[in-house]
């Protein structure tokens, strides 16, 4: 009936206003609360396998609780569970509101994407902890899951795409660009690194269709790419959202964004090779890779051009509002580790850092900085409009969370730096005689230390999540109500302290 | 449709006269830093292509291929230690140990090699460790502590099944073989703790002592004293490979476990590591 009705709305030849347009918006809230849920689960996961490698002992001798099972549910459970129920949630949100149009498919489709979505998680990691994998990194689920998510993936492309299709604004908002980019791409992603042919139809095993250095080559090719398109792209996308909302300013540039957007994308697609640098990659792929990884530092750069720059005017809202200051240092974290990453696709500095803790710290340094905290940002920002709130429950909570998380990676990326170009000096050290100066036993000796540090630095983010999560409840529960019609909310209601 | 184009308070910018949800944008040019460090990197990418392979049958101007850039790296390292790695080879241990240029080396040669190869069951000091991974460190030898028993047992391994000369032992299983009854096991067991002066049950270590006569001295001695040749380990003091309580030796004695080493002289390492590690692993303490 909701859905008829919006549709009358936006028949031709009607005048509609936002007002006018019933947003889907159910899907939206429960996508939200996944968003929390997993978000603990993954940080949760993630102190479990760090505790294990400062003390290996906690692998418990049982074959479903070893670290090389539990890693890769730690890793789904934070890309793919927290960001992935985040872009769902953002995007499906973002895209009625800056369309004016109800989301295609309505309801209905909403729900499935949710359900349909949670399933593939779970079958993921059920697969994950009992062992079935096809060890390829971050696309680890077996055929029959993979299957199932490109059911789901097309489903989503045709709900997005048909909101835009319908839209009842004359140009799409620059986030929009950068969702439907992650929708089509991780969809050739997914289906170019996933083709393999199952050993029989009842086998839960199947076997990669290419092999050898083109398998790494494919592989590669979408691990590098799923940071790209899955973790960068669209999360610049909620950036491109959130933060002029949050900070109540036009956005900084549109022409930066045309140009940062295309060039971003058409420079991203080709830094794979940098993965396999010093392998039986062939010299000159090896060479483009890590070619097209340097040019594309401004490209990333100018997402955080636009990102800080739309402050200007607002800073002093950074004092008052510690959603948006989530949002911002993430924009801070975006920048250091798209300044980090052509660096380390370097040849050289990539013989010192390949295979050591510094990879680590690397990705952590743009997960739990950027994804982490920009995610944060949203979802203080999304709860109460969702929810017909006035404001969320405790800002000191969000204070509190802000300082932990901050802390915590400060403990997690230095400690890693520490240990990994430690670690990279030590194999490649020699005596005076021409003998390696450590054996690897010693390498390992000499990174429990840090490995205790970093456990810390997970601890403090995970406590952080705890802290939000409970913040979040708290404000469904028994926030204050908002008083006006939900679209209208000003971003600046929303954004402003409850004092 | 309407596009209203409005002027910025704050920047002086006007904005792009679109609106989604209440979002504006301002018309801001790229900034010029921005814009030229682009164009910087992407000239020395071009330059980079043209110096180094970049596409099928370019090999670029430098001539630089990886692999030859290996091969040449390897072989200079290599040509730092072969000199020496050359006498070694040809030595005996006996003279590396005489000779304090030759020593000094393998005995850092031996210390790499030893946390590579041999510190994952032996421990990185060669302390040993629970379980059947004995200790390197004390003057307790299985199979002999001269610099002779030791290069033969780092060449030909333990019951690894890889050298013909290897060190093979093999003690019955008394218990589970049914050679002794439980009974009798317990006593041989009291026994071996009077051995080391810990038997708690004069009785039966009596006992025990005709048996152990019987079934265990021809390969531990008579006051198991224990026999190298055999590789048959000591019993009369505390170290003890898979534990030193009652309950361990009856194990031990019921159903007894044995250690394997590989034969590192078989293809594994060359002659000159294991002389190395013979040299480096006498000199850890123990060394006859």
């Amino acid at each position: 009936m909701a859905a008829a009705t919006a549709i009358a709305a936006l028949a031709p030849g009607q005048a509609s206003r936002a007002g006018e347009v019933t947003y889907v918006e159910g899907p939206i809230r429960a996508f939200a609360i996944a968003t929390v849920f997993w978000g603990v689960v993954g940080f949760l996961m993630g102190v479990v396998i760090a505790t294990q490698l400062a003390a290996p002992l906690l692998n418990l001798d049982l074959e479903w609780t070893t670290f090389g099972r539990l890693r890769p549910l730690h890793t789904s459970a934070v890309i793919f569970a927290f960001g992935g129920n985040a872009l769902f949630a953002t995007s499906l949100y973002i895209v009625q509101r800056t369309c004016r149009a109800r989301l295609f498919g309505g309801e209905d489709a909403g729900w499935f994407l949710f359900w349909g979505y949670q399933f593939f998680i779970v079958m993921a990691a059920l697969g994950y902890v009992l062992g079935i994998t096809q060890s390829k990194e971050y696309a680890e689920p077996e055929w029959f899951v993979d299957l199932w998510l490109t059911l789901v993936w097309v489903i989503y492309l045709v709900v997005y795409g048909g909101t835009i299709v319908k839209r009842e604004e004359p140009h799409i908002f620059v986030a929009n660009w950068f969702y439907l980019a992650f929708i089509i791409t991780i969809a050739v992603l997914h289906i170019g690194n996933n083709i393999s042919i199952p050993v029989s139809l009842f086998s839960s095993h199947s076997y990669s269709a290419p092999s050898g250095v083109q398998g790494a080559m494919i592989q590669w090719w979408y691990g590098h790419n799923a940071v790209a398109f899955y973790l960068t792209v669209p999360f610049l996308a909620m950036m491109y959202y959130f933060i002029p909302k949050q900070a109540d300013r036009p956005i900084y540039s549109y022409r930066l964004s045309i140009v940062h957007f295309w060039t971003l994308i058409f420079i991203y697609i080709w830094a794979g090779p940098h993965h396999l640098h010093y392998t039986a990659l062939p010299d000159w792929v090896q060479v483009l890779g890590m070619v097209f990884s340097v040019v594309l530092w401004m490209p990333s750069w100018g997402g955080m051009i636009n990102g800080l720059m739309t402050l200007s005017g607002a800073w002093d809202k950074l004092r008052t509002d510690p959603a948006l200051r989530f949002s911002v240092a993430a924009v801070g974290f975006y920048a250091m580790a798209t300044f980090e990453g052509p660096v380390m696709s370097i040849r050289a500095v990539n013989g010192l850092s390949h295979y050591t803790d510094w990879t680590i710290g690397h990705v952590h340094s743009g997960a739990l900085g950027w994804n982490g905290f920009i995610t944060f940002g949203a979802l203080y920002f999304l709860f109460p409009v969702l929810w017909r709130k006035k404001a969320i429950w405790s800002q000191k909570l969000i204070e509190w969370h802000f300082w932990l998380a901050t802390l915590g990676i400060v403990f997690y990326i230095t400690a890693m730096w520490v240990s990994g170009i430690m670690q990279g000096l030590m194999w490649r050290a020699y005596d005076e005689l021409g003998f390696l100066q450590y054996s690897f036993v010693e390498t390992v000796e000499a990174m429990h230390p840090y490995y205790v540090i970093r456990t810390l630095g997970g601890l403090l983010y995970l406590t952080g999540g705890l802290l939000m999560a409970y913040n979040l409840w708290k404000t469904v529960t028994s926030g204050e109500a908002a008083e006006p019609a939900p679209a209208a909310v000003p971003a600046s209601a929303i954004a402003s302290p409850a004092e | 449709m309407p596009t209203k184009i409005e002027k910025d308070s704050l920047t002086g910018r006007e904005t792009t006269g679109h609106e989604w949800d209440g979002l504006k944008e301002l018309n801001t040019p790229l900034p010029k830093w921005w814009l030229w460090t682009f164009y910087a990197t992407i000239v020395w990418g071009i330059a980079w292509v043209i110096i180094y392979p970049s596409v099928p049958g370019w090999r670029g101007t430098s001539g630089w291929i990886a692999r030859e850039a290996v091969v040449a790296d390897v072989a200079q390292a290599q040509a730092r230690t072969e000199p020496m790695l050359a006498r070694l080879r040809e030595a005996t241990p006996a003279q590396i140990v005489a000779d304090p240029e030759m020593r000094n080396f393998a005995i850092a040669g031996g210390r790499v090699a030893f946390g590579n190869n041999c510190a994952g069951c032996h421990g990185a000091g060669g302390q040993g460790a629970q379980g059947g991974f004995p200790s390197l460190a004390d003057d307790d030898w299985i199979w002999g502590g001269t610099l002779e028993a030791i290069q033969q047992t780092i060449r030909h391994g333990i019951r690894s099944n890889e050298s013909d000369e290897q060190r093979q032992s093999q003690m019955p299983r008394f218990g589970a073989d049914g050679l002794l009854t439980a009974a009798q096991v317990g006593d041989v067991a009291e026994h071996v703790l009077a051995l080391s002066n810990r038997a708690t049950d004069q009785a039966a270590a009596g006992r025990g002592a005709t048996i152990f006569a019987e079934q265990c001295a021809s390969c531990h001695g008579e006051q198991g004293e224990g026999n190298r040749e055999l590789g048959a380990p000591r019993l009369t003091d505390q170290v003890w490979l898979y534990g030193s309580t009652k309950r361990d030796i009856v194990a031990m004695i019921n159903n007894p476990r044995a250690g394997v080493m590989p034969a590192w002289g078989q293809g594994r390492l060359d002659p000159a590591t294991v002389n190395m590690l013979t040299v480096y692993v006498h000199s850890l303490g123990g060394g006859e």
